[in-house]
Order: structure tokens, then sequence, then C-alpha cells
């Protein structure tokens, strides 16, 4: 017993698992005067648009006050003191030097969707309206060859200064011709690393862009990968989710724009700031699974009164990512908050994984090697076993602590 | 000799899909071929899930009808398992597909569609008295139309556009003489533009409350819905109802304002049929409006046929009749099937290079990832304008109340239906009905559960029920008729279809070389410059392709998807 009260300790207090939130003088800094020099340099530049962040808020009828609400609010998700708010007003204001050139290859739209909804009141919609958004098949004027000359012409402008964003995942199989571009019929492999070369950095949004997605579930029938495996040699930022939220890719040029290098990233190069801890360290219904009361049916008793979601599929303790604080939509829901739990879809291979509505032990999952459905145990996933002993043990507890009745008492 | 064109990207759409035309002499489409360029074999992914999985999955084939496929899924292992959802979940789903519909709708005809109508630039030469005058013309109060407003957009777009970087709006077809709005009615146009841009946020909040999130919300689950809390809850319905109003009141005074504004400064494409393509139209009916079971619900939008753009030949649905042919798509087969009977490999057989370096489609073979779906042997649309049409058909009060409403503000013959206009203008009048009608549904909910009906979840056995079973959903997504064929052996999926709005009107040929809905659509078109796609763009824009959706999902039963038949010589990749 203290064995695995052990395990379940370590588990929840790893270190992994925590961001380092203050980093002390001499790193802030350090990183302050960095900040300056880049915005300084930034504002050598010829403007792409002479529309001012003045101009815009005027129009918008915001006042500088709200804009520097919102300032204060994206400097604290980036996870920076204060002091950097004026640096971030200012990035902002600078943001119209970046050019973007967005990519869709094997994907759903969704992400450019998500895009869409940007989070933050309209003032991020007004960042869109100044960031020069080059070429986006989704929104563009101009098609065919028109549309065509439109990306060469941006990548020779802008050669090694644009942003590419990649959304949705690269066919391999059949010599990358399950996915074909432009009047050459381009494969999407070839068109990506032609786009990317030229590129300062290249995000990878969404699910299938990062890690294979949909697609590269199994048995992966195109031989779907994300940018990460076909693109060497030149910084990738990975924004996963499906599709990622657009809070998250806002916060990610901004830091661009701001210092002039990809934030600091996990070892699967997803930005810290938000990828930095689970959606089970933040979560709303935290107090009902250390209290041990679970949905244990959908529409149940506990779902009328808020319960953890874990016997439910909820996947929040393996799944690194922010949406338990940022949420959905400016904050109006979330999966947990509407009732469904994570379905882990920031992770790697989630669909295979998490994304089924059983906790692990009862997975009944599809084996990415095909055939006999098992067990976490059988595919040797060591940190997922000790993960789902420690909730195994959270789940014993509240089966002796026995469910509240239907009269509400305890 | 004809000029042989080649667009691919075709942009604003979802998904990747290329179109090749032939133009005479006369500047007139003589021939075209649509084709879908990606695959993802969706398909065999689900083979072998859970079925109460499949649903979160197959969501993914669109972001942008996101919840569609989600709901479809489920309401096929519905059926397979004979699980009626209780009341509560049934208006919740509605509420969320409504939704979709109203913000997919609008945002489709800004910002997807609105560029083949509206030269932003000519918006630039406006008098912005003149324009707020205009637009009184189109509604009695107008939205974000008055002078002032309209001269701050004018000023807001002169500075973007002088500072010489355009944007999305760089290379497009500016000053081509088929744009026919004032400069007036293009800047009121170009402000309700960025002022969808701005309220769709508030219109997607709409399906983010009973469904979590907008793209891809969670809340759906075999049986009913998880959205507990939500429904509980009188202030999230409050704010339901608020968004909705708002989202209306732009509906009304600026979208169906400007469909009759283009629709009457078009009439003339409307009036000889530009755009008319097949003229067959087909639903499967959707909108459930009452308990009674699925398939025995009264429908908001009925189901049926009707052929040749004869009100008259109105038939109903006969599920039995759809089937697929590959002939002239990237799979192996000999003969149509039937979703629950499919079995498909693909077999890309590549394009042809030639020596203008181009790839060409190899139009007398196989040339596109969409199959061919039929109806009985016709080939077919689906969409909002089969909705209205076939709806009108039917003898439906309502549908026939909103079309012949607008026809009448326009002073528009019904045959304008039948056009890349009318088809523009379907989607219009759906969009409002939907509005005014989920004002009702909203309502409904909340009195349910004022009176104590909290219940979301229907319980089953799923060991029980999952044994054996076969299943459909058939509905209607955004886009049109939308199927999902499920068989389920021992617990898990033993094989999966659907069959999507964009595979019927996006295919190419079928065996007997008829054409698709794109297809057929551009023929007798004629385009202002050949170099500049616009007319092909309208029309093709009109059907609002989600070609992600498109290509087919026909399960590999029992068969490795390890054979991939590539003729070396014909691929020239």
């Amino acid at each position: 017993m203290n064995e695995r009260r052990a395990v379940l300790t370590k588990m929840f207090s790893a270190k992994d698992t925590q961001v380092a939130t203050n980093r002390g003088e001499d790193y802030y800094e350090t990183l302050w005067q960095k900040c300056r020099a880049r915005l300084d340099d930034l504002k050598k530049l010829p403007a792409r648009s002479t529309t001012s962040i003045e101009d815009i808020l005027d129009i918008e009828g915001f006042s500088r006050r709200d804009f520097m609400k919102w300032a204060s609010a994206a400097t604290a998700m980036l996870m920076l003191p204060a002091s950097f708010t004026p640096l971030i007003a200012e990035a902002a204001e600078v943001m119209n030097r970046v050019p973007v050139i967005w990519l869709e290859l094997q994907d759903c739209a969704g992400n450019s969707e998500a895009l869409l909804r940007s989070d933050g009141p309209t003032i991020d919609e007004l960042l869109l309206d100044i960031l020069s958004l080059e070429f986006h098949e989704t929104i563009m004027a101009a098609a065919g060859h028109q549309a065509e000359a439109q990306l060469e012409e941006a990548m020779e402008t802008f050669h090694g200064k644009y942003l590419c964003f990649v959304e949705g995942s690269i066919p391999l199989g059949m010599n990358g011709q399950f996915g074909t571009f432009g009047p050459k019929a381009e494969t999407f492999v070839d068109h990506l690393k032609r786009v990317s070369s030229g590129a300062a950095a290249v995000v990878a949004v969404g699910s299938c862009a990062t890690f294979g997605g949909v697609p590269a579930a199994s048995p992966n029938p195109t031989g779907a990968v994300g940018v990460m495996d076909v693109i060497k040699g030149k910084p990738i930022i990975n924004i996963p989710a499906c599709p990622a939220n657009p809070a998250n890719m806002v916060g990610v040029v901004l830091h661009y724009v701001l210092t002039g290098q990809v934030p600091e990233l996990d070892s699967l190069l997803r930005p810290k700031f938000a990828f930095g801890y689970r959606i089970h360290d933040n979560c709303e219904r935290r107090a009902h699974f250390d209290a041990g009361e679970y949905v244990e049916e959908w529409g149940d008793e506990g779902a009328k009164n808020n319960f953890c979601l874990y016997k439910m599929g909820c996947k929040g303790p393996m799944t690194f990512n922010n949406c338990s604080i940022v949420r959905y939509n400016e904050g109006v829901n979330w999966p947990i908050g509407v009732g469904r739990g994570c379905i882990g879809c920031s992770e790697p291979d989630f669909w295979d994984k998490y994304a089924y509505e059983r906790p692990m032990a009862d997975a009944n999952i599809k084996a990415p090697t095909g055939g006999v459905e098992s067990t976490v145990d059988e595919f040797g996933l060591g940190l997922l076993t000790a993960t789902a002993v420690g909730i195994g043990i959270h789940a014993v507890a509240s089966a002796t602590a026995g469910k509240k009745s239907d009269n509400g008492d305890a | 000799m004809g000029k042989h064109i080649i667009i691919d990207p075709i942009t604003r759409i979802e998904g990747h899909l290329r179109i090749e035309a032939v133009i005479d002499d006369n500047n007139t489409i003589v021939d075209a071929y649509s084709a879908s360029t990606m695959f993802r074999g969706i398909e065999a992914i689900l083979k072998g899930r859970d079925p109460r999985d499949a649903g979160l999955l197959a969501m993914r084939i669109c972001g942008v009808c996101t919840g569609t496929h989600y709901q479809r899924s489920i309401e096929a292992v519905e059926h397979a398992f004979n699980v009626t959802i209780p009341k509560n979940a049934r208006l919740v789903r509605n509420l969320v597909q409504g939704a979709l519909y109203i913000h997919d709708h609008v945002v489709h005809f800004y910002h997807l569609h609105g560029l083949d109508w509206v030269d932003v630039t000519s918006a630039l030469k406006a008098d912005p008295k003149k324009a707020a005058q205009e637009a009184l013309k189109w509604s009695k109060n107008p939205w974000g139309a008055s002078e002032g407003e309209l001269r701050a957009v004018q000023e807001r777009v002169t500075k973007f556009v002088k500072q010489g970087r355009l944007g999305p709006f760089a290379k497009g077809y500016w000053g081509n003489k088929h744009y026919k709005l004032t400069p007036e009615q293009n800047l009121v146009a170009t402000a309700h533009y960025l002022q969808a841009l701005d309220l769709q946020r508030d219109a997607a909040k709409m399906m983010a409350i009973y469904g979590g999130k907008m793209p891809h919300p969670q809340s759906f689950v075999v049986g009913g819905v998880t959205c507990v809390q939500d429904i509980q809850n009188p202030a999230r319905g409050a704010l339901f109802k608020n968004l909705l109003l708002n989202w209306q009141n732009f509906i009304k005074n600026a979208y169906i304002a400007d469909v009759l504004m283009a629709g009457t400064m078009y009439a003339d494409e409307a009036l000889d049929g530009t755009g008319a393509g097949l003229k067959n139209f087909m639903t499967y009916g959707d909108f459930r409006l009452d308990d009674t079971g699925f398939y025995k619900s009264a429908l908001l939008f009925p189901s049926g046929t009707v052929m040749n753009g004869d009100l008259k030949s109105y038939q109903p649905f006969d599920q039995s009749k759809v089937t697929e042919d590959v002939t002239h798509s990237w799979y192996e087969g000999d003969k149509p099937l039937h979703p629950f009977d499919g079995e498909t490999i693909p077999n890309y057989t590549g394009l042809e290079k030639k020596a203008d370096g181009y790839a060409y489609l190899k139009t007398k073979e196989k040339y596109s990832w969409i199959k061919a779906p039929l109806y009985g042997d016709e080939r077919v649309e689906v969409g909002p304008l089969a909705r209205m049409v076939v709806g009108v058909a039917a003898g439906d009060e309502r549908i026939t109340k909103y079309v012949t409403g607008f026809l009448k503000k326009g002073n528009l013959p019904t045959s304008v239906l039948f056009s890349t206009v009318g088809r523009t203008a379907a989607r219009a009048i759906e969009t409002e009905l939907m509005a005014d009608v989920m004002v009702e549904w909203i309502d409904e909910l909340q009195a349910n559960v004022a009176a104590g009906d909290l219940s979301t979840w229907t319980e089953f056995d799923f060991d029980k029920v999952a044994a054996d079973a076969k299943g459909y959903g058939l509905a209607e997504a955004p886009r049109g008729a939308l199927g999902h064929w499920v068989n389920i052996k021992d617990g898990k999926i033993e094989n999966y279809q659907a069959v999507v709005p964009s595979t019927w009107n996006a295919s190419p040929r079928d065996a007997k070389n008829r054409m698709g809905a794109y297809e057929a659509s551009l023929i007798g078109t004629k385009v202002a410059d050949p170099d500049q796609p616009l007319e092909i763009l309208r029309t093709v824009h009109s059907f609002d392709p989600c070609i992600a959706c498109a290509v087919h999902l026909v399960d590999t039963k029992g068969k490795e998807l390890g054979v991939y038949k590539i003729d070396p010589t014909s691929c020239s990749i």
C-alpha cells in the first residue's frame, strides 16, 4: 500500500508536470533586453501594412485601455512577468511585419476554422487583419494559376522571413500521391518541403500536422506522418489538439515576433507555456476526483452534480494542454464542462490510445498492431501502466466510499 | 479549337478540388471535369473500433461541417442498436446542428462565396451616403450600413489596399467585367463581409454551449447527449437565445438583404439558368420534430426526390436505391454497389503529364478520388436547393412560405431557383428558416427542463445489442444528404461507409458517362476572360464544396489495404 501511495504521490507531483513559472530575475532581465532589441530591429523594417493598431482600435470602438487589458492577459498566458506587458503590446503593433503562408494538406480545415474563432475578444481578429496572410487556400480570392503565382511571389519576396503554418498530415504512401497540389500535381510532401525551405520557422497546427492525427490512426492507409517527420533542419513548433486552440496559435506568433525565436518547447516540440501541464492539473472537477466522486453512467446523479468523468473515459490525467484554463470559444465551454471527458487530443496517437468513452483499464481499444484488443500492459506503455495503477487506487477508494444516493445525501 | 484549362487549387472551399474545363472560341464552357486530389482512407481506420467511439473519429472527416458526421455516425449506431434518444437529447442535437447550419451558411456566403459576386476594389469608389441609401432598398433596418459605418469600412479597406500587400485579396479577379454590383452595393457587401467575420465567433458559441466547443464538439454519445449541466442551468439557454437572436438579426438584415441585392443584379444569369446543371434533386430529410422514433418522426426538411426541375415529379425517398459507381474513380470495381455491400480497393492511375509541363486528368479513364453515387439510375444534386425544391414539391407549408416569400420580395419567378443564383438564394432562405425555428426549439428545451425532465440518455445493453447489428444514419448536413452505414459484429465495427453530400455533387462521370452535379452545372457558362476562372468559381462555390468529406469512405471488407495497382506507364509524377 505504501509503495502504491508513493507511486501516486510521485506521479501527481512529478517535476515534469510542473512548469517553472519563476525563473529568477537575471533570466527575465536578459530576456527583456533581448525582446527590446528585437522590437527595435523589427521597427526598422518597412511596414507590410500602414494600418495601425490605433486605427483599428478606433474603427472597432476599443479603447487603448481595453487593448492593454488584452496585452496583460496575453503576457500572463505566455508565463511572463507583468513587466513584459508593454513589450507584448508593442509586439502586437509590429505583428504586421511577419508574413504568413498557410498550407493545408491532408486536413479537415478544423484548424483554419478554429483560427476564425480566435479567442480573447475582437482584438485577436484585429491582429489577423494586420498579420500579412500571403497565402491561405480557404479564404484567398485567387484560385488556380493566380493562387499558385501568389504563393511563389510571396515565397520569393519574403524568403527567409515568413512563417509557414501547416495544417493536415502528409501522406508518404504510394510515392506521396495520395495528395497533390496545383496544375503540375505536386505531391504534398514535395510541396511542403519546397514551401518550408524558405521559411523562418514551420508551425504545425492541429494533431494531423503535428503527429499524423486521424489519417495516421491505425492502420494508417496512406502512410500519413506529421511535419516533424518530413522537415529537418528548420525550427519547428508543434501546436497539437484537434483542432488546436486558437489562443495557442496566436500566442506562438506573438512570442516569435517578440523574441525572434521559437518559444520554449517540450520533447514533442510543443510550447511549454501551453503544454507544460496536464488538463488534470487545472480541472474544475478535480475536487470530485480527489473525493472519489465519479460519473458512472451518462446522465446519472453524478453527471447532474458535476462529478469527475474519469470513469467515462476522461484522459485528463495523461493529456498536456491548457484547455482547463483557456477553454474554447472565448471561454464559453470546454469538453469537461459539457459533461464529456477529455479525449487526449493533443497527444500523439490519441485516436488509438485515448479517444474512447471508457477508462484505460477497460480500454477495449484497437491495438495498433491489429488484431486482438488488449489492456495497456501489452503495449508496453510503462508510464501509463503506473498512471492506470495510481488512478485505479482512487477508483477503488470511491467504490468503498459509496456513490451519492438519489436523495443527495453523502 | 477549345482551350483546356486547369484550375488547381480551387480555393475558398473546404478540401482539395481540381476543375478542368474546355472553353470554345465563344468563351463558353463546353466540357468540365471535377476531381478531388486528396485521400485519407477513414473507412479502414474506423474498422475494428468500438462503435460508441466511431462518432468522434468520423467527425474529423470535416472541420467546417463540424459535428455533422459526428451526429450521423451516432445515429447510424443508434439505428443499429434500436435506441431512441430522450426529448432533451433530440432538441439539443437539433439546436447544435441548427447552429452549425446558420453559422456555416453565412460564413460560406461572405467568406467563401462572396468574392465571386463582390468586387472589393470597386467598393473604394463608392459614395458612402448613397451606399447607406442603397442598403435601405434591401432591408428596413440594415445591419451596420449607416453612412458613418460604411465610410469607416471604406477608409479601412482603402488603407489596406494602398499599402500594396493585399494578403488574401491578392491577385483576385478585380475589375472583371462579369462583376455586376455597383460600387455602393459592393461597399455594403464588403462591410457585411468584415462584420460577419467578427460576428461568426459569437454564432459559433451557440454550438459550444451544448456541444462543448466549436469546431469539433464533444457532447454527443450513443444514446443521447452529455450536457446535463448546460441544459439544467437556465442561464445557458438564455445565452444561447441571446446569441441566436443577434445572429438572426444579422441574417435578416445583412445576409438576406445582400442575397436579394445580388440576386436582382445578377438576375439575368438566374433567368437564363446559368449553373442549373442536373435539375434532379434528392434529400434524405432531417431535423426530427417529435419523439416517435428516428425514421418515424415528422421532419423539418421532408425527404424525397424531384426530377428534371418538375415540382410535380415528387417521389418519397427510398434508401435501397442508393449505389455508387467507380468507373471514373480511382478505385477497383465493375458495377455500382449499395453501401452495405461495398467492397473497394484504391486503384490510383495518376494524371498525364504533357509537353507544357502540366499534369492533366485522364478524363476518359479514372480521374478522381470521389465516387459517382446514383439514385436508382439517376445522377442527382443535393444541398439547400434540393431541400427547398423537394420541400415545396412535397407540399411542406413552412418551406413553401419561406421560398415564395423570398421570391416575392425579389420579384422573381420560381424558375430562377434552377441556377447558380437560385442555389445561392436557397441557402439564404434555408438559413432564415432555420434561425426562426431554432427560437421555438430553445424555448421548447427550456420549458421541458423547467417542467422537471432532466433525462439526456437512453440506457442500452451494449454487449447484447452490439453482437450483430446493422444500421444507417441518413439525414441532412448543411451541404446536403449525408448517410453513414455501419455493420457491427461482436462489439466492433466490421464495415463502415459514408456517402456524403459533396460525393453526390462533386463526383466524376459514371459508367454511362453522365456528368456529376458540378460538371453539369458548368456547361454553357460564358466566361469573360478564360484566364480568370471567376464564373467557374461562382458556380462551383454555389454548391459549397466540402471535398475532404467527399472522398469516399468505403470499407475494405476483410482485405488488406496493401494492394495499390499503379500502372507504371501512366504514373507520371
